[in-house]
């Protein structure tokens, strides 16, 4: 009751490019929204939160992909939730112990990982259909791909929110902070601007006799 | 841990509405929102999970305690809650086979539904009771529907407006979310929790 290995086609450089640009979960397909916009108050925070989705994807996709042909397709789902919450739990422990500040302000977030689509979605579409080393590749791509969404965002709302980035000041005194954008509502706006401002990049590309869809 | 039912159930259900200020619960946010006649049915099933996931979490935790096996928590919460949503299902399609089949994909995704999970990650953080959980689960259940609700009728109404193509799709459902929320900001002062 093995799934057949169909999308068998080796490895390109789109095995890794996929997920960071043409598949970006983030812009393109909108998947994983919840902590990508409870998280991304300042770079630091999304930049660990991005790296944390990073280990478990990759990690969950190269055992899910190891054993693909060993669990049977009714309980696939089942099977791939229990492992990437073991993963999960594996890095809740990891970021308590290495920084509790850091643990303290992404809270119960670390842990709601498991019910991130993005991995989820991986394990069903690829890691379950593809030998490990290229699920391991396109799991980073996909994870490095929602790492650059989260800074984007999250360097987005630290800049105009707290006139800060990393922690340093960038502005002089007479900055007033956007207050609004670290506040919910901001996460909304800021992720909304991001989009138009692709969709307007593609809408130039497309009215200057380029492609829009590549 | 003071704080008073009704004081838990405005919190959840208003001031930090799990959708539109913890951000819990946005893929059948932006996803089921699209019709006023799918969006209240989701919610209210949704909310019945809650219910649900929130009194065995409640009762997994005791016993997890109990046997000191805390690692296993956020596991065995997965699974109960998978169980729970396969329920509904199963009830859904026996009792409201049209509703079963306008909900779609978005059913068994209540299991992938953050704010379920969170729901009982959060009750447990804060250690409540048994009476506060139900009545945070239950705010939270309200709050979901009353976002989903809300959002719904904005889409549908905005259908009808001109809207220009640049902005249309995601990035104008998000602009109507962020809108929301502002407005859910208004609330701060009502039940002021942490």
């Amino acid at each position: 009751m093995s799934l057949p290995n169909q999308a068998d086609q080796g490895i390109t450089f789109d095995t890794f490019m996929e997920g960071v640009w043409r598949q970006n979960p983030v812009f393109v397909m909108m998947l994983g929204m919840c902590p990508t916009l409870a998280v991304t108050v300042s770079a630091v925070n999304a930049l660990s939160m991005g790296v944390a989705t990073l280990f478990v994807l990759v990690s969950s996709s190269l055992l899910i992909s190891l054993i693909r042909n060993l669990v049977p397709k009714e309980v696939r789902i089942a099977t791939f939730i229990v492992i990437i919450a073991t993963f999960v739990t594996l890095t809740d422990y990891l970021i308590q112990a290495v920084s509790l500040t850091l643990y303290e302000a992404l809270g119960a977030f670390i842990q709601l990982i498991v019910v991130n689509c993005i991995i989820l979605g991986r394990a069903e579409a690829h890691a379950s259909k593809n030998p490990p080393l290229k699920a391991v590749i396109n799991a980073l791509g996909m994870g490095t791909g929602f790492t650059i969404g989260l800074f984007a965002l999250g360097a987005t709302r630290e800049i105009f929110g707290a006139g800060k980035l990393f922690g340093m000041t960038l502005f002089g005194d007479q900055f007033q902070p956007w207050v609004v954008m670290v506040l919910p509502p901001g996460g909304f706006f800021v992720l909304a601007a991001w989009l138009l401002l692709f969709s307007l990049l593609r809408s130039k590309s497309a009215t200057e006799g380029g492609h829009a869809h590549d | 841990m003071t704080e008073s039912l009704s004081q838990i159930f405005i919190s959840t259900l208003l001031t930090n509405n799990f959708v539109l200020a913890m951000f819990l619960g946005l893929c059948p946010f932006l996803g089921v929102s699209g019709r006023l006649s799918t969006a209240f049915p989701m919610g209210v099933a949704t909310m019945f999970v809650m219910l649900v996931a929130s009194l065995c979490a409640y009762g997994l935790n005791m016993l997890l305690g109990y046997f000191h096996l805390e690692f296993l928590r956020l596991i065995s919460y997965i699974v109960v809650i998978a169980s729970c949503v396969q329920l509904v299902e199963m009830v859904m399609k026996k009792y409201s086979p049209a509703l079963f089949r306008a909900l779609g994909i978005y059913l068994p995704l209540i299991t992938t539904n953050c704010a379920v999970l969170g729901v009982a990650l959060f009750q447990t953080a804060r250690e409540y009771d048994f009476s506060q959980s139900m009545a945070f689960s239950f705010g939270g259940g309200a709050g979901f529907t009353l976002a989903l609700v809300l959002m719904a009728s904005l889409r549908e109404r905005l259908q009808l407006a001109n809207v220009p193509t640049l902005v249309q799709g995601t990035a104008l459902t998000l602009i109507l979310a962020g809108l929301l929320s502002l407005t859910f900001m208004g609330f701060a002062g009502l039940g002021s929790l942490e």
